[in-house]
């Protein structure tokens, strides 16, 4: 039941991820940050299998570091996202990664962007994507609601409102979600949603 | 002597290593590099040669960074050194990757000279033709470290260090002088040491400056306000010295 879903604004992009760890019936925990900090201006929101989901993340999260050192330039979002396609790719026929991710980033040139990547690596550059049980009530609300250039206030209402259909609809809804947000000022975790204490 | 030099992998009967011999001739002709450990900085410097008018200078950066806390400045083959400064940066991450932590700076120096000392034992393989050295902070003790390795994969940590071109007299200069500075000392030190064998001027100079916040390449006109400085104590030193004797 995890659900991870994202906006572009204006200026901004925003992800919003559940934050439960669930095995079978047991909550193991309910702060779990799925959101990976890719670098000062990328964010990845990923939802799946949890071993492959820290085991992907952090392993496109050392390419990327590994690339800004050799290269002395940042890989921009539209890169990135092309890399974790393709090694989606190449593993999907032999030992595929179980993650569905929804990247996010701003680059100085082209503004925010947000990617869909699914775990069979389809790509698609998109303004809203969303992930899990959660993504029939997010996208939905987010058809319904969402128009290009919102302010921050506007994205975060509409998160909020994203949110609380997923409670309020969802059989097993997750009870806390992180948001982060990531502006020409670099990527970092906005706020909170929290229904029970971690 | 001659036959004992063609293949790595043989000995000499006297004891030698021939082509880690050469390898280090090959490093004796690279441009003069060097490297002073203080309190909480630690400075790299390295001699450019400032005669190729038409290169874009920016794209021959001589000290680089391997990680957010470390770098390396090296003296000799420089395609040797692409290559061991590629496999350097992918163990730096690899490390992360597997333990979740950051190098240390002896972690990437063993790797880097063990990765030198293979090529000594390896057939149909040459030496890489460098010295570097290494510097950084240690990540969660934050002590300052200096450590050189050559082309026989010998390394060991110094309090400060010079290879390349004349290393000798900057040694010397380095062994008379050092003595436990921080901040800016720490690079008037390093600078100081280059100016023994080095032209004098911010063109013909490339420094960087690692502290705890990280590696700072210094521009032009800053080297060139030091060696300002340092002239300038240098022609005091030198009118102290002759005015005692006017006196008698």
């Amino acid at each position: 039941m995890e659900c991870v879903f994202g906006m572009v604004g204006k200026g901004f992009a925003l992800v919003v991820a559940d934050s439960s760890a669930v095995n079978s019936i047991l909550v193991h925990k309910s702060n779990e940050d799925k959101i990976m900090v890719l670098d000062s201006h990328k964010l990845m929101g990923a939802s799946g299998e949890a071993g492959d989901r820290a085991q992907f993340t952090e392993y496109v999260q050392k390419n990327v570091a590994l690339y800004q050192y050799r290269n002395g330039i940042p890989l921009t979002t539209k890169a990135a996202a092309n890399f974790m396609r393709g090694e989606l790719a190449t593993a999907l026929r032999k030992n595929p990664y179980m993650v569905n991710i929804v990247l996010a980033g701003y680059d100085r040139e082209t503004g925010p962007s947000l990617y869909f990547i699914d775990y069979i690596a389809t790509l698609h550059k998109v303004d809203k994507a969303a992930f899990g049980y959660g993504s029939y009530f997010a996208l939905s609300m987010m058809d319904h609601h969402y128009h290009p250039n919102m302010t921050v206030d506007e994205a975060l209402k509409l998160a909020d409102q994203c949110i609380d259909e997923i409670r309020s609809r969802l059989v097993v809804a997750p009870q806390n979600f992180v948001i982060k947000i990531v502006d020409q000022d670099g990527a970092r975790e906005h706020s909170w949603r929290r229904t029970t204490k971690d | 002597m001659a036959r004992y030099d063609r293949a790595i992998t043989v000995f000499s009967p006297d004891g030698h290593l021939f082509q880690v011999e050469y390898a280090l001739e090959a490093v004796r002709k690279g441009n003069a590099a060097v490297g002073v450990r203080g309190t909480d900085t630690i400075v790299l410097g390295v001699e450019k040669k400032s005669t190729v008018k038409l290169q874009d200078s920016r794209s021959v950066r001589k000290i680089v960074s391997l990680d957010d806390h470390i770098a390396l400045a090296c003296a000799g083959l420089k395609a040797d050194a692409r290559v061991l400064i590629n496999r350097a940066r992918i163990e730096c991450q690899s490390h992360r990757l597997t333990v979740e932590d950051p190098v240390t700076v002896e972690y990437i120096t063993r790797y880097i000279a063990g990765l030198q000392q293979k090529y000594t034992q390896s057939g149909g393989v040459r030496p890489f033709g460098l010295s570097t050295l290494i510097v950084g902070f240690d990540p969660y003790t934050g002590v300052p470290s200096l450590y050189q390795t050559d082309p026989s994969g010998t390394f060991s940590a110094w309090k400060a260090n010079a290879t390349g071109r004349n290393s000798n007299s900057m040694r010397e200069f380095l062994e008379k002088n050092y003595k436990e500075t921080s901040g800016q000392e720490t690079i008037k030190l390093a600078i100081r040491a280059l100016l023994e064998v080095v032209e004098s001027g911010g063109k013909n100079i490339e420094v960087a400056v690692m502290t705890k916040e990280g590696l700072r390449q210094l521009d032009e006109a800053e080297i060139d306000a030091i060696v300002a400085e340092i002239e300038a104590e240098k022609a005091a030193a030198e009118a102290a010295k002759k005015a005692p004797a006017k006196e008698t």
